[in-house]
């Protein structure tokens, strides 16, 4: 049980998908515009990550080692389906917002990385803690930066207004701003590792 | 007696520059141009000027205590910084965005590459840029000259972008700095004033600034006008910020090529983009966005203008 919870764990902190394994830039810088869309993106790739996860584990000693790429694409992309499919039929909104950015989770680094360097080779239940916590890393990850260029770019968060007076720097809400917000974030995320060794 | 001898490799010659000392002299050749700015603008240019450099200084001083560096505000750089950073203003912005631009040129333009020396863009475009991109409402309102009391006008290159006549502007006008504008971009007169200090001192070179503007000229002359060859050259090199740009922020030591050769290629990319930016771009100005891209190039340009080694292939 506690190694379990260790699986969960080490993806929200100690080896985040965005900050740490720096994966999933892509979705990350694109959609961090607004906090919904940050949430929105995270539980659909948490979802994704999820399900690949277990499925991968499960077929992992009948798929041939030469075609496994091609085989995890194949999983990754139904659950992407099922994803938008769910999207489009209870969050029409969200899914225009998001864009091109929920199929695009086919090809999203953390998805595919997870189901090569971890879900093929751990048990079940590793795989399914595993694919939960980075997932969870994955969404905190966007909502700091989503709600960071949110308040910076628009002076809102989640859409209301926090401070009249507040007059927005409207670089944070290009792609510029999140390049900057994710490199100071990096480079703050680093200095705390380096300074705890 | 012994610990006054000094074993070192060649060059073996000295002498007394430092780099307090020129940092002191460009913020010398840069007064001109101010006292010109708050002449034309009022005391609203002064105050931008002042926050901007007491902002500057204060974020370096701030930021190096943070990073429990040593602090190195004397040698001039960051008051430089910040006096170009307000120069690249106009007059009548709130006094919070000299402020926030100056944090953002040291904390994002300088300190994080690791303070002077390290930085691969000039600081008070970095800040310049942030500022346009940010709040452009504030960055694009000019007032007209000798008002005083905050009546718009545009800039003369903003009225050729938006197609209107330009009523009533001269050369002299645009030599002396009678026209809207940025504080310290509109008085030619005082800038090149400076500039001749610069050049006697041998602090610049002609490279840059000379290939800069004579490229921004010739390429505004081809393709500005009408017709082929029919461009307004001198109306484009007397406005803008092509002059303050070209003598003070192209030259910077850090950003810029340290070969002749290199000089030369990137005072011909600054000028092409300038004037590329002038004609087909979507901003009316494009002199510090043109210095910036040259500024990410210098690694380039460097590595293939490289002296070669005497007695070396």
């Amino acid at each position: 049980m506690k190694k379990l919870i260790n699986e969960f764990a080490k993806g929200i902190i100690r080896e985040n998908p965005t900050f740490v394994l720096v994966l999933g830039l892509c979705p990350t810088l694109a959609v961090s515009v607004a906090v919904s869309n940050g949430i929105g993106m995270g539980v659909a790739a948490t979802f994704v990550l999820l399900g690949s996860n277990v499925i991968i584990s499960l077929i992992k000693n009948i798929v041939p080692a030469r075609i496994r790429i091609p085989c995890f694409i194949v999983v990754i992309a139904t659950f992407v389906t099922i994803t938008e499919l769910f999207m489009k039929a209870y969050s029409p909104a969200l899914n225009r917002a998001l864009g091109i950015y929920v199929p695009l989770i086919v090809v999203n680094c953390i998805v595919l990385g997870r189901a090569e360097a971890y879900a093929q080779k751990q048990s079940v239940l590793n795989s399914f803690f595993d694919g939960l916590g980075m997932g969870l890393g994955f969404t905190l990850a966007l909502i700091l930066i989503s709600g960071i260029r949110e308040f910076l770019g628009t002076g809102k968060l989640m859409g209301f207004v926090l401070f009249k007076s507040f007059e927005p720097a409207f670089i944070f809400a290009m792609p510029s701003g999140a390049l900057l917000v994710i490199g100071l974030l990096l480079g703050f995320f680093n200095m705390v590792k380096n300074r705890k060794t | 007696m012994s610990d006054k001898f000094i074993v070192s490799p060649s060059p073996h010659i000295h002498n007394r520059e430092s780099t307090a000392k020129i940092m002191w002299t460009v913020v010398l050749s840069l007064l001109p141009a101010g006292i010109a700015g708050i002449v034309i603008f009022g005391q609203s240019a002064l105050a931008v000027i002042l926050t901007c450099v007491i902002a500057a200084v204060a974020a370096e001083w701030f930021l190096q205590l943070l990073t429990k560096r040593k602090v190195t505000v004397s040698d001039g750089s960051a008051l430089l910084t910040g006096l170009l950073l307000a120069y690249n203003m106009p007059a009548n912005v709130p006094l919070w965005l000299p402020v926030v631009g100056a944090f953002f040129s040291i904390a994002i333009g300088k300190q994080v590459f690791g303070g002077l020396g390290q930085n691969i863009f000039n600081p008070a475009l970095v800040g310049r840029a942030f500022l346009m991109a940010s709040w452009p409402k504030y960055m694009t309102t000019f007032t007209k000259p000798f008002s005083y009391d905050a009546v718009t006008s545009a800039t003369p290159l903003a009225a050729i972008k938006e197609g209107r006549l330009l009523e009533h502007i001269s050369y002299l006008d645009l030599f002396s700095g009678n026209r809207g504008g940025c504080i310290g971009e509109v008085c030619i007169a005082a800038l090149l004033l400076g500039a001749l200090i610069l050049f006697w001192k041998k602090y610049i070179s002609w490279h840059i600034p000379v290939t800069y503007i004579v490229t921004t000229g010739i390429f505004t002359y081809a393709f500005a006008g009408k017709a082929l060859f029919s461009g307004d050259w001198l109306l484009h090199v007397l406005s803008g910020g092509l002059i303050l740009g070209a003598f003070f922020m192209a030259t910077d030591y850090v950003t810029s090529p340290l070969t002749r050769k290199g000089q030369v290629i990137f005072g011909l990319g600054c000028g092409l983009l300038t004037a590329v930016i002038r004609i087909w771009g979507g901003y009316p100005e494009g002199a510090s966005y043109a210095i910036l891209m040259m500024n990410a190039a210098t690694p380039i340009i460097d590595r293939y203008t490289k002296n070669k080694i005497y007695g070396t292939k």
